[in-house]
Parts: C-alpha cells; sequence; structure tokens
C-alpha cells in the first residue's frame, strides 16, 4: 500500500487530507497522481496538476519522477508558509 | 566541536531570556548569542488578522528542521542552535517561531540564524490561514522568501 497525504489548501480543495492506494502497476508518483485524477472527479486534475505543488516521498521533497514502492508515503502540498 | 541542536514543533509558548540562558549555560566559549523571534502581526496584506492558524505536517516537520540546522553547523562554526516552531490557533502578538544561535564571535551567529530563517520559510512544511473581517484565507508564499534563499547558493 502507499499511504498518500495531502495538506493545507490542497487538503481542503479535494476534501480529504489521507488516502491509501494498492501499489498495482504503480512505479513512479507520476503513475500515482494520474490513477488518483482517474479514479476522481475533475477538479482532482486541476488541483494535482497545479505548477506550484511540492511532492514529497517520506518525508523528502522529491517530484513526479521519484520511484514508489510498497509502504511508502507520498505528500502533495502547496508552497510552505511558515516561520 | 560541539554544536547540539534542538529543535521543537508545539503549540505551546516560549520564554526567549530561557533559551537564550540554555544556549548559554555552562559554555564559557560562547561569545555571542543570536536570538530571531517572528510574531503574528495584526494586519497582512492589507487586512486586519484576527487568528492565524498553523497546519503541518508532523511526519516531516522536525526533520526537515533539524536537516537545516545540520547544514548550518556545517557551514559555521557553532555552539549550539534552538529552534522553536509553534502550530494550532495564535493570535496578533503571538510568538510564533524562535531561533537562537550561539557562537565564538558574532558574526557565524548573524549570519546562521538569517541561513536557518531563510531555509525555514521556504522548506519547512508549515502553512498559515488567516482569520480577517472577509473570512478565513491561506497565505501565498512570496516571492522575496525564495530570492532571500537564493543568496546561499
Amino acid at each position: 500500500m502507499i499511504n498518500i497525504v495531502f495538506f493545507a489548501r490542497i487538503r481542503e480543495q479535494l476534501g480529504v487530507g489521507q488516502l491509501t492506494s494498492p501499489i498495482n502497476q504503480l512505479k513512479t508518483v507520476a503513475d500515482l497522481r494520474r490513477q488518483l485524477i482517474e479514479e476522481h472527479e475533475a477538479s482532482w486534475s486541476e488541483v494535482l496538476m497545479a505548477q506550484n505543488v511540492v511532492i514529497a516521498v517520506n518525508q523528502v521533497v522529491s517530484d513526479e519522477t521519484a520511484e514508489i514502492s510498497s509502504g511508502d508515503e507520498v505528500a502533495f502540498y502547496p508552497p510552505v508558509t511558515g516561520g | 566541536m560541539d554544536c547540539p541542536i534542538s529543535v521543537k514543533v508545539c503549540e505551546d509558548d516560549f520564554d526567549v531570556g530561557h533559551e537564550t540562558a540554555v544556549l548559554q549555560h555552562a559554555k564559557p566559549d560562547v561569545g555571542a548569542v543570536v536570538n530571531f523571534v517572528g510574531y503574528v502581526r495584526n494586519i497582512n496584506d492589507g487586512e486586519t488578522v484576527s487568528a492565524l492558524e498553523l497546519e503541518h505536517y508532523p511526519a516531516m516537520t522536525e526533520k526537515s528542521i533539524s536537516d537545516i540546522a545540520i547544514q548550518a553547523r556545517e557551514k559555521w562554526d557553532l555552539l549550539g542552535i534552538q529552534i522553536i516552531h509553534r502550530v494550532g490557533r495564535l493570535a496578533p502578538e503571538d510568538q510564533i517561531v524562535y531561533v537562537g544561535v550561539a557562537s565564538k564571535h558574532r558574526l557565524e551567529a548573524f549570519t546562521a540564524c538569517e541561513f536557518i530563517m531563510d531555509y525555514l520559510k521556504t522548506q519547512a512544511p508549515f502553512w498559515k490561514k488567516e482569520s480577517t473581517p472577509n473570512g478565513d484565507r491561506w497565505v501565498d508564499a512570496r516571492e522575496k522568501d525564495n530570492t532571500a534563499l537564493a543568496r546561499w547558493d
């Protein structure tokens, strides 16, 4: 299984903070994102494909080319605004 | 060189005097402590802010900040780093973030403190949501924070 987490504006726009997905044929974050978009309403494409979306794999900032395997956690979040 | 790093992410407020004393305690070679404190402002982008909600990514936040502190320790000759970042609901005038850096001489502590804040603002997974008279709104990331980061390249 892949654990998928969303934060802040993205979490609100999607209406969910956390999901799981079987690994199946998924090899990269791009595959996972494509599957999430296919499984949900059209707004998910807009939110998850936005240019400024940050992707983290296992709590390290990464990108859509990152390979994923069972047990990984993939996060999608907007640019950070702490401090 | 011994440079302890302490990172705390919590809802509780902090006492700068106490944190400063911890950085200097039993370290006669400390010649400088530089403290940065960030506060909640009452106005942002022209609107009155009555409250701020700070969200974070609990599994990642402390590690992300620790990584920044480790980078600073590798770049400069430091004697201690303490970082506290609050989360949850805050009000104007509340303290949000503390970065304290101890070193033998002031330049290292000043520079490392700025470096840590520039990285923290652009890398650590926190998000602010403001309450204003026109409703709640997510704070947008600012380009000037990325510009500030770029000077360390």
